[in-house]
């Protein structure tokens, strides 16, 4: 086979590939001198970081169980906001697929999608402690609406992608909406639902432990407090409490999703 | 996928076969699952504090937020939210790439078939989880505790807890990728750099720069709280204002946040669209 064009060099330079790293270096170096690194600042840090880390260990397990009251108030606060968001995520991104719903119940659906997931959690539980007052009660609505924002959005994704070939055969069934989506809709999505689900919980126990900063309830408010009044070997017990339950909520996340995806 | 459990009834005489979606073991680690999770949001709702006074006049609190921020203090921007806008798309940047930079090596360490060691994979695993596991804002607080408030403390959080993100995910692409190109590599005698770049790197691209745009549009948002603790950005912006109760300022900024996430999302779709 003769070639009738020049063989191309199957690793040619990518002139386009090359600016653009040099632009991306040009813009590492401006933004690191807008933000004011110095060496003299990296050499003192690693100083304190030397004390810092001296202060940490050994851990201090004394309030044990202050440390286990916040994170069971935690872990119920991830539970419940996990369990109400994925139940409130499967009608929104239902109504959010574009190729189920007309135009503009999709587009508002979206609209809402888009506004909880803008938020961080914890700006969001601000919000809510302002107006429904402190305590865990604030934490479970705005993990909810991150909940929402999460799933909601990939559920709807996922159904945009599904066959539409199962749906006009239930459809000319006679079958009714929900029918139609129980049973042509729902068998194609719902692998990737659940694995979106156990993701998100694993999420909500991880922003559990945070929105007790602001007042939300859960562990953050002893481990701010401690960090404050420099009690850094509490911290460290905090710190490690909340890895240890982080990964046992992994764990069981994963148990359950390959139970479900037989 | 499923597996079907077949029973037999009288053997010898006329067969009955009754056809079972899941096998018992199947069906009880299922209605385990339900029961453990009814058990779960029972037990929480029982020992969930709520303070009732709060929730009866909650629609008339939020009522009243909103009266507070309006009308919105659009005069505030220039002078207050531009800056710490611009901090905070910095710090969410250079912390992606400074990610990428310390994950890469990690994550190639910890893809079972780039590193044949299972001991050093399990220990690259456990660094990714380990930075997982920590909020980026526990991860502001101990660089506050080192190197002081600001930016620099924020960018190494936003590092660090990036780094767990992009190793898995980048590991897993790794593992995924296609051993024939590599075989052919290896074979010709090619060295373990020129395997990696030759033979890896092109099938796990599309897959690195779509985790990567994506967590770098999760950073967006997560740099915009680190403020709240000390660590440069928008929130110190929005700490300054809602500790000073005006709420018109608060507002502004929120307005702030909502549309560069919009903005990122945007560019990261586009981006997505034309190179992926």
């Amino acid at each position: 086979m003769s070639a009738s064009a020049p063989a191309r060099s199957p690793f040619a330079t990518n002139w386009g590939a090359r600016v653009g790293w040099l632009v991306l270096l040009v813009y590492v170096v401006y933004a690191t001198s807008t933000l004011d690194f110095t060496w003299r600042r990296f050499v003192d840090g690693m100083e304190h970081a030397q004390v810092f880390l001296g202060r940490m260990f050994p851990p201090n397990f004394e309030n044990w169980d202050a440390i286990l009251k916040g994170m069971k108030e935690s872990l119920e606060i991830a539970v419940l906001a996990s369990f109400t968001g994925i139940l409130l995520s499967l009608p929104i991104g239902l109504l959010a697929a574009r190729n189920l719903m007309p135009g503009w119940v999709s587009w508002t659906a979206r609209g809402v999608i888009a506004l909880a997931r803008a938020f961080h959690p914890v700006i969001v539980a601000i919000i809510f402690v302002k107006a429904i007052g402190f305590g865990a009660i604030a934490g479970v609505m705005a993990l909810i609406v991150a909940s929402i924002g999460f799933i909601a959005k990939l559920f709807a994704e996922a159904i945009e992608e599904i066959s539409l070939k199962q749906v006009e055969a239930v459809r000319a069934t006679g079958a009714g909406f929900m029918n139609v989506i129980f049973f042509g809709v729902l068998p194609q999505v719902l692998a990737r639902f659940i694995g979106f689900s156990t993701y998100q919980f694993d999420s909500n126990v991880r922003n559990s432990t945070m929105v007790g900063i602001v007042g939300a309830g859960g562990i953050g408010a002893p481990l701010f407090v401690a960090f404050q009044r420099f009690d850094y070997d509490v911290v460290a017990a905090i710190l490690i409490a909340i890895i240890a339950v982080v990964f046992i909520a992994e764990v069981v996340s994963t148990r359950i999703q390959r139970i479900f995806s037989a | 996928m499923t597996e079907a459990a077949i029973e037999q009834r009288q053997p010898g005489s006329a067969v009955r076969r009754e056809w079972r979606r899941f096998t018992p073991g199947q069906r009880l680690a299922r209605f385990a699952v339900y029961l453990g999770i009814a058990a779960a949001v029972v037990l929480s709702l029982q020992t969930i504090e709520i303070i009732p006074e709060f929730l009866y006049d909650a629609p008339e609190q939020m009522r009243d937020l909103f009266e507070r921020m309006w009308p919105i203090d659009f005069a505030y921007y220039p002078q207050g939210v531009h800056g710490a806008m611009m901090e905070t798309l910095h710090i969410a940047t250079l912390g992606t790439i400074g990610s990428v930079v310390l994950a890469l090596p990690l994550g190639l360490l910890a893809a079972r078939n780039v590193t044949p060691v299972p001991l050093v994979n399990y220990l690259a695993k456990l660094l990714l989880v380990a930075s997982r596991s920590v909020n980026s804002l526990v991860w502001a607080l101990l660089f506050i505790a080192i190197f002081g408030p600001g930016a620099l403390a924020g960018t190494l959080a936003i590092t660090f807890r990036s780094i767990g993100f992009v190793g898995k995910l980048f590991g897993e692409a790794c593992e995924e990728a296609n051993r024939g190109s590599i075989e052919a590599l290896t074979a010709a005698g090619a060295p373990w750099l020129s395997v990696l770049r030759y033979g890896y790197w092109p099938q796990v691209k599309p897959a690195f720069w779509a985790l990567v745009l994506l967590r770098w549009d999760i950073n967006v948002r997560e740099s915009s709280v680190l403020g709240l603790v000390g660590a440069g950005g928008i929130g110190v912006a929005l700490n300054t204002a809602m500790n000073l109760f005006q709420w018109e300022r608060v507002a502004v900024v929120l307005l702030a946040i909502f549309t560069v996430v919009i903005i990122a999302e945007v560019i990261v779709t586009q981006i997505r669209k034309r190179v992926l």
